[in-house]
């Protein structure tokens, strides 16, 4: 098949480069660690990962002169008719998350130094984190559906592995396995949606598949289900999509995301939070050419994003530790840029994701920043008055917070108010109109929750045990060097993305992500939008300013109840608590899945293990009918040879007798 | 008739008999134990290196037998020795080769007693393993079908663990009855194609329905028992629990592969139409395989137990690839049987590194093993992502190409979709993950809370030398398994092509042509 390479502008050995230089450090350090020690190992990982991060901004700006790659370096499988190679594609979208992943990886990198001092598996850190690296970059620059799985399991790998760092904890192993068996079961879609197209395309390659889309539909293809028939493309592309819910921390694969925070903060930062975590996002922007021409799969990822925003968001406000805050935002916001695909609004969606990965990079950054300076207490209720102590780390938050609840200019405010106008502008019936609301609502939860945990922090009255008291200090510069620079993308990447990048143009061809991404011209959300807007009969003051003002609003209410020490929160709690409790419980998910599938799955393992193996098939099988005829069988026969004479000749009289009666019947 | 052997020289042959000649001399020369060691490990070196020209002067263009040999053996019977591979069989003689020397070698220290014969019949297994595998005469394969179970039978019943009588009574009984019915199918045939055991003949020979369909339930039976497919698979975890490690190893890694082999060289090419018609039974139990046993593997309380579970899992999708009829299901049959030979022969390895520190395969008697073993840790967390067929193992090669195999196959006698079916088998995907990680969190994981887990030392270098090969070839086969599907492409799509066109109308035209012949001498 294709082993044509197109376009051959990028320079191949550099794209290689790219991936291949963390994975080196990473086996570096992970390889002989021992010999290289601490400080040889973060220095190897540090500088593959930023030689790896300045050489994906050379592709970069490449790219933004109109280069493109697309090649096959080897191939993987072939048998018959199946050929899987392995190869890139780079384009607008690509070069964008390998921008993304690797500046925030390398900034975690330097962070990590000073974080996990002194840790007993400081070389073993730095070669998972780079590892990690390695695998998103395969995820994201791959050309095919099989790359993309492969680097969708290694950073599941990685992000086990990393969330049960501390392995002596009985909670972090738990979160690690928990992690990777609901990631599991997003794979189960996912892999389900890759032989499914094999099977319709005949192919695994992007372009080839994404080529044959539009023919492909007109075919009218279906599959029968239990009675039902389903368009073969949108069985596709909801079977792909399961993985990404897995992989995204979707409602209602959601669970494992909140537990993975057992995981050391910097990797909350990169994995949990700006890479990883949007890869489901990335996959369905990436199959935007097939997503598009399912209006079916378009519903169902505009209503589970949805759902999570708005139900994550809820969870957030009545959290108390400070990364459970941060990773229910992290589901929330990751449920506003699924909607933003599903109203087919795909560059809106990514650019959320760009500005997303700085902003709450840098939430978790600091926030380790936080608990690193008050000894591992993740609890803001034993917090307080930090920004005395933490100015640099205070500040950054703030940007941080600030570019999250959607103020202008930070970075959240571009790109989280155009997915909400876009929803609004997207006619889908009540499918777009429940998402705009619930964005909406999410939009003044968001801003609350946010400075909730903030002024706890860092405001409010000061309640740090004493004995840590006297250590709080501002983190070193290893430590606060990378929060400053995340700060920059946290405060400039909404305007640069906005303004200098124009990922928000009307027509996808016509910004920055070019032909990337596909959007059929009558979904295409922000041309309603525009003409939204030219209609000067009606007020666009709800529409353009709404956002804007739930989020001010937020902020205010937070401020109210939480600047101060103030009875007011203990209040509202008392007055409600079933709803408080509900909320603090995460809405129940964890007992239902243990009630509902934990339970019943060990129960039905332990039924066909003792009833089904041992019972039926050893003991009533194997012992019971086989053993016993064949002991039956034994006894009788054992009875026959008596060694009695008289037995022997009663039998022959008996038998001759039989033998003589036979004979004469039948003469 | 001619032979296809480009060497012109025995090589099967002397692979085969050059364990046994190996045996032979330790049993009569040797007396000193550790001289009786090394005596084994070169006599397997050496038959391994015998068997790499088999790899490397394949001819992969012809699905033809090759390296034959043929001599005549009871003549009164045409019961002939002749041997042969083609690209299905011949991964197998390589990979017993290798694990013969793991075998071997693992059995250094904990093997104490009976030293001599426990290498003797590691050797004498070595023989009659890759004579089933290179037989094409069937009374030959069915020789050494047979004699393979006495070193299995002395392994599991001298050097096993407590239980181990019963254990060994029950591996020998179940697989007897299962050959006992092999042998009559054996025999029918060879009255019904006109007194011949040659393999070949016997795939050209047109068996007409009637007869199809009971040989193919005599050899369903002897084959289901060795897979093991349930419901005939409860002998496994047993005979798995009480082997010594190596047996245990040996037995996954290799006898577990001899049942799917015997549907590759018998059923799927000389009984066509009746693996057609049986096809939804064979698809049925090996869906049973993946979703029943998976769940109780999950459920076990005995390292050795869940993995023998696990195995019999992923013998599930061997199954499911031979039965659907497609090149990709049935090539990635085969290489899911050589990545199972390298992952779960390297989990019971694993095992066998614990099991000789503490003397426990219980998981509740350990908790913590990494803080004293970082390096096993590692090895063991590698095989163990190779059994959830992460990509990068080879597992994952093997398993997709059965799904995608899967997904587009069309048997005839199927009533749902083949898609379903192969819907059904990525279950897998959350289930093998759920008993392996589950397990590896009780057993590597956690702090250090029972004293005996503390005494746990580090692996020796010879220890961590098994794992080395089985490391490189999991990840090779997992990155560039180009080279071993070429290996099996032209075979595999012979054998398709076998499975799929049907004998009946040449058995019809033969039964015309017999009663003509016979109105006319009347």
């Amino acid at each position: 098949m294709v082993h044509a390479t197109t376009e051959m502008t990028l320079n191949t050995v550099e794209l290689m480069a790219i991936p291949l230089l963390p994975l080196f450090g990473a086996m570096a350090a992970g390889l002989f660690g021992w010999v290289l020690k601490d400080k040889l190992s973060h220095w190897i990982t540090s500088s593959c990962v930023i030689l790896s991060a300045l050489l994906s901004i050379h592709v970069f700006t490449q790219v933004l002169n109109g280069a493109e790659f697309y090649g096959n370096f080897w191939t993987w499988i072939a048998s018959g008719d199946l050929v899987v190679n392995i190869g890139m594609m780079i384009d607008p979208l690509t070069t964008i998350m390998m921008v993304t992943v690797t500046v925030v990886s390398a900034c975690v990198h330097i962070y990590t130094i000073g974080y996990m001092h002194g840790d007993p598996g400081y070389p073993r850190f730095f070669s998972y984190i780079s590892a990690f690296t390695f695998s998103m970059l395969v995820l994201v620059m791959g050309n095919s559906f099989f790359t993309l799985f492969f680097g969708w399991e290694a950073v599941g790998l990685f992000s086990y592995l990393l969330i049960g760092f501390w392995f002596k904890r009985e909670s972090a192993t738990t979160a690690a396995m928990k992690a990777f068996i609901v990631n599991r079961v997003g794979d189960f879609g996912f892999a389900i949606g890759i032989l499914a197209v094999w099977y319709y395309f005949g192919t695994v390659d992007y372009r080839e598949v994404f080529a044959l889309v539009e023919g492909f539909v007109a075919t009218n293809q279906v599959m029968h289900f239990m009675g039902m028939d389903v368009e073969a493309l949108t069985f596709i592309c909801l079977a792909l999509f399961v993985g990404a819910m897995g992989k995204s921390g979707q409602v209602p694969l959601h669970v494992w995301l909140p537990d993975s925070m057992e995981g050391p903060t910097p990797i909350s930062a990169l994995i949990h939070a700006a890479t990883m975590v949007t890869a489901g996002v990335f996959m369905v922007a990436r199959l935007s050419p097939m997503f598009e021409y399912s209006e079916v799969a378009l519903a169902v990822v505009i209503i589970v994003g949805t759902i999570t925003a708005f139900m994550c968001a809820t969870i957030g406000l009545v959290q108390n530790d400070i990364k459970r805050v941060i990773a229910y935002s992290t589901c929330s916001q990751l449920g506003y840029m699924f909607v933003a695909l599903g109203i087919s609004a795909y560059p809106i969606g990514i650019f959320h994701l760009m500005t997303h990965a700085y902003f709450k990079a840098l939430l978790f950054l600091a926030a380790g920043s936080v608990i690193h300076a008050v000894h591992h207490n993740q609890d803001i209720r034993l917090m307080g008055q930090l920004r005395k102590y933490m100015p640099i780390t205070y500040i950054t938050m703030l940007l941080a917070g600030l570019a999250l609840a959607g103020i202008p200019p930070f970075g959240g405010f571009f790109s989280k108010d155009m997915i909400i106008e876009a929803a609004y502008a997207r006619d889908m019936g009540w499918v777009s109109e429940v998402a705009y609301w619930a964005l909406m609502s999410g939009v003044f939860m968001t801003a609350f929750y946010t400075f909730r945990m903030f002024f706890l922090t860092f405001h409010n009255s000061d309640r740090v045990p004493a004995e840590t008291k006297a250590h709080v200090h501002e983190s070193p510069w290893v430590i606060t060097v990378p929060l400053m620079i995340l700060a920059v993308g946290a405060v400039g990447a909404g305007m640069w993305g906005d303004w200098g990048l124009h990922m928000t143009s009307e027509e996808v061809a016509h910004g920055y992500f070019r032909d990337s991404m596909m959007i059929l011209e009558e979904h295409n959300p922000l041309v309603k939008l525009e003409l939204l807007e030219e209609d000067h009969t009606k007020s666009h003051f709800w529409l353009e300013y709404g956002a804007l003002i739930l989020a001010l609003s937020g902020i205010f209410s937070a401020f109210f109840m939480y600047f101060k020490e103030s009875p007011l929160p203990a209040k509202l709690a008392a007055m409600f608590p079933g709803v408080y409790q509900f909320l603090l419980n995460k809405w129940y998910w964890d007992e239902l899945y243990a009630v509902t599938i934990v339970k019943p799955t060990r129960a039905l393992g332990t039924f066909f293990w003792q009833k089904g193996d041992l019972a039926m098939i050893d003991r009533g099988l194997i012992h019971g009918v086989i053993v016993n005829s064949v002991k039956a069988g034994a006894s009788f026969m054992r009875n026959i040879q008596s060694g009695m004479v008289y037995h022997y000749a009663y039998a022959m009289v008996i038998g001759v007798f039989g033998l003589l009666t036979y004979l004469m019947l039948n003469a | 008739m001619e032979l296809n052997n480009m060497l012109d020289f025995p090589i099967l042959s002397l692979a085969i008999f050059l364990p046994t000649f190996g045996a032979l001399i330790i049993w009569l020369f040797i007396k000193n134990d550790n001289a009786v060691r090394w005596a084994a490990l070169l006599t397997s070196v050496a038959t391994f290196i015998v068997t790499l020209p088999l790899i490397f002067m394949f001819d992969t263009s012809t699905a033809d037998m090759q390296f034959e040999e043929f001599h005549p053996w009871i003549e009164a019977f045409n019961v002939n020795y002749h041997l042969g591979i083609d690209g299905i069989s011949m991964p197998f003689i390589v990979l017993t080769g290798l694990l013969i020397i793991i075998c071997i070698a693992s059995a250094w220290k904990c093997i104490q007693t009976r030293v001599k014969e426990y290498m003797l019949s590691f050797l004498i297994l070595e023989t009659t393993l890759i004579g089933v595998f290179s037989a094409l005469d069937v009374m030959l394969f069915y020789f050494f079908w047979e004699a393979l179970l006495i070193p299995m039978y002395l392994m599991i019943g001298v050097w096993g663990g407590k239980n181990r009588i019963y254990a060994t009574v029950k591996f020998f009984l179940y697989t007897l009855a299962g050959s006992v019915l092999m042998l009559v199918a054996v025999l029918a045939m060879y009255f019904e194609a006109g007194h011949t055991f040659s393999m070949l003949d016997l795939m050209d020979y047109p068996f007409n329905f009637q007869w199809q369909f009971w040989i193919f339930l005599a050899f369903f039976i002897a084959f289901a028992v060795k897979v093991p497919m349930w419901p005939v698979h409860t002998w496994l975890p047993d005979a798995h629990t009480e082997a010594p490690t190596a047996g245990s190893v040996i037995l996954a890694g290799i006898l577990l592969k001899m049942g799917a082999y015997g549907y590759l060289r018998f059923s799927l090419p000389m009984l066509p139409d009746a693996s057609q018609y049986f096809a939804p039974m064979m698809i049925g139990l090996s869906l049973v395989a993946i979703v029943y046993i998976s769940l109780v593997a999950m459920m076990q309380r005995d390292m050795k137990r869940l993995i023998a579970y696990s195995s019999i899992a992923h013998m599930g999708f061997v199954t499911l690839g031979t039965f659907v009829f497609t090149v990709q299901a049935l090539e990635g049959a085969v290489l899911g049987m050589i990545s199972h030979g390298f992952i779960a022969a390297a989990l019971f390895l694993c095992v066998g590194v614990m099991y000789d520190r503490l003397h426990t395969r219980e998981i509740g008697d350990y908790g913590g093993v990494v803080n004293q073993m970082p390096i096993f840790a590692a090895v063991m967390l590698f095989f163990s992502m190779a059994n959830i067929a992460l990509p990068g193992s080879s597992a994952f090669i093997g398993e997709i190409m059965v799904l995608l195999g899967t997904f587009a196959a069309d048997p005839v006698h199927l009533s749902v979709s083949a898609k379903w079916i192969a819907i059904a088998a990525t279950i897998s995907v959350v289930l093998s993950a759920c008993y392996t990680l589950w397990m590896y969190k009780r057993v590597i994981m956690g702090d250090v809370i029972k004293d005996t887990v503390r005494s746990m030392g580090e692996m020796s270098k010879r220890e961590f030398a098994l794992f080395v090969p089985l490391i490189l070839l999991t990840l090779w086969v997992g990155f560039y398994p180009v080279p071993v599907l070429d290996l099996l492409h032209a075979s595999a799509a012979h054998l398709v092509e076998q499975a799929t066109t049907t004998k009946l109308d040449a058995a019809a035209a033969l039964i015309e042509h017999s009663t003509a012949l016979s109105a006319a001498a009347n």
